[in-house]
């Protein structure tokens, strides 16, 4: 019990970390899979070639090397980035990617119906875009884009790798500070629970209340 | 005399080997009430479709009141989009489906179009769309979103989200078909309306009674040609064609023969 006492302000501190890592990832990825989408379903070849290309990259490769590559290999180009940086910009670009696909999935699934109506009463692409097919979109894609928040939210304990120190780095000296690896790690453990079942709530409440309209 | 609103001269459109239609030559004039009638797949889906450049026609050409467009390899390319959203301003559309968008109220989707493209402003816009709700029987409906209306008050609204545009023409594409029996009345009652009103229209149904009063003209197409042009009147009562002959006996017996899938190329449709 002592252990956690002491050790609190420090789980304190990692759990503010971890946080800040998978909220702001997931908000720049969410911008990024966002125009990723777009470019995607674009009449462009090359923008949609690119973004096929970057999905293709990010989503095939382990979040592991992606931050290794970008904290450890970056500096020989010249690029020398802090840990915690490093790390939300690998976390930004690997979530982006997923969530460029979920988002996809989100405007392709609104019924092509949609479209031909909004053009019927002569509609332009974009205002169709943003006020018709878009908030459709968010609908369908939410159940995958939480699952994607969550998944991300575990994902940040790789930034332990390149010395941020976030929960897992916590747990990791608290553990070799004193041996008691076990509680440790089931104390951190049932803390990334408890912040995910959290966001499963409110992503409960988030389809609830987006689905209200159509029930 | 003024040029008609909607005029399609040697209209061609194929999806792939099949060719859909074959040389079309249709104008519709001011006011007049156009019923489209057929077996399935004959091609009136993509013809009405035409009449809004929602289906792009392999050759032809499309004048919609004062845009015309030239199809195919003549293709005009600058400018085409815009003078598209500007002839469809000019043209509303009734789907099959409703097409309803799901996400806003009644009053929602029949203020869309005035406040988004015609950028009436507000108040004027929620004026408009009340009264056209109030014109299709739904005025109590206002804020009930499409989830939780019936099919023949779905339809209703998209006519009144039509209407909303002031459009010259509305075009219909079975209005009624997705609808159980019991609601067909309620729509075709509001069409009926319309036609008192001295609306230009086209209209796809099967339902021969209601084309019989409603029509000035009934356009009988089957393997995407027009096979008979007509006056109602001389439509039903002394069809030229033993084609049409054939039609009116089995939908006069059954409306459900003609809803069957469309027939395969080269097979005798019906
Ligand atoms: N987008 C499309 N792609 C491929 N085939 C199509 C498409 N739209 C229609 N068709 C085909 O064209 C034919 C005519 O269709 P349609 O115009 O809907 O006829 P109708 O409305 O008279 O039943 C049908 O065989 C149909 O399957
Ligand atoms: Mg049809």
């Amino acid at each position: 019990m002592d252990m956690l006492v002491d050790s609190f302000p420090m789980l304190l501190r990692g759990l503010g970390i971890t946080l800040l890592l998978g909220v702001v990832s997931f908000v720049l990825g969410s911008a990024l899979g966002a125009l990723v989408a777009l470019a995607r379903i674009s009449a462009f070849r090359v923008l949609r070639g690119s973004a096929i290309m970057y999905v293709s990259i990010f989503r095939g490769t382990p979040l592991l090397i992606q931050i290794m590559i970008i904290y450890f290999g970056l500096p020989q180009l010249g690029v020398q980035l802090e840990p915690i940086p490093s790390a939300i910009l690998a976390l930004s670009l690997f979530a982006g990617a997923y969530l460029s696909e979920n988002f996809r999935g989100g405007i392709l699934g609104v019924d092509k119906g949609q479209w031909e109506a909004a053009s019927s009463i002569g509609m332009p692409y974009w205002r169709t875009f943003r006020r018709i097919i878009f908030p459709q979109a968010i609908r369908i894609a939410t159940p995958a884009v939480g699952g994607r928040f969550i998944a991300l939210m575990k994902d940040t304990s790789l930034a332990s790798v390149v010395t941020v120190v976030e929960l897992t780095r916590v747990a990791e000296s608290i553990g070799n500070a004193n041996f008691r690896y076990m509680e440790a790690f089931l104390m951190i453990g049932a803390m990334y629970w408890l912040i995910n079942t959290l966001l499963s709530v409110g992503q409960g409440m988030l389809e609830r209340r987006l689905g209200k309209a159509y029930a | 005399m003024t040029k008609p609103p909607i005029e399609l001269t040697g209209i061609h459109k194929a999806f792939g080997e099949l060719e859909v239609l074959r040389g079309v030559d249709l104008s519709v004039e001011r006011g007049e009430v156009v019923v489209l009638m057929g077996p399935s797949g004959s091609g009136k889906t993509t013809l009405v479709r035409c009449m809004n450049l929602l289906e792009e026609p392999d050759s032809g050409h499309v004048r919609i009141c004062d845009c015309a467009f030239s199809c195919g390899a003549s293709r005009d390319g600058r400018g085409r989009a815009r003078l598209m959203q500007r002839a469809r301003q000019q043209t509303g559309m009734v789907f099959q489906q409703f097409n309803l968008f799901p996400h806003m109220t009644a009053l929602g989707n029949v203020i869309e179009g005035p406040r988004q493209v015609r950028k009436l402003p507000t108040a004027e816009a929620i004026a408009l769309g009340e009264r056209l709700l109030d014109r299709v029987g739904l005025a109590d409906k206002r804020d009930v979103h499409p989830s939780r209306l019936s099919g023949g008050q779905k339809q209703r609204v998209a006519i009144a989200r039509a209407l909303a545009m002031e459009p010259e023409v509305v075009l219909f594409d079975e209005p009624t078909s997705a609808l159980d029996p019991e609601l067909h009345a309620e729509v075709l009652e509001v069409i009926q309306e319309l036609a008192g009103d001295g609306m230009t229209m086209v209209i796809v149904t099967h339902e021969t009674h209601f084309a019989r009063e409603v029509a000035d003209r009934i356009v009988f197409m089957d393997g995407g040609v027009v096979v008979e042009d007509a006056t109602a009147e001389a439509f039903f009562t002394r069809p030229s064609k033993e084609r049409v002959r054939t039609f009116l006996r089995l939908v006069d017996h059954s409306g459900a023969v003609v809803d069957a899938p469309a027939p395969r190329v080269g097979e005798e449709a019906v």
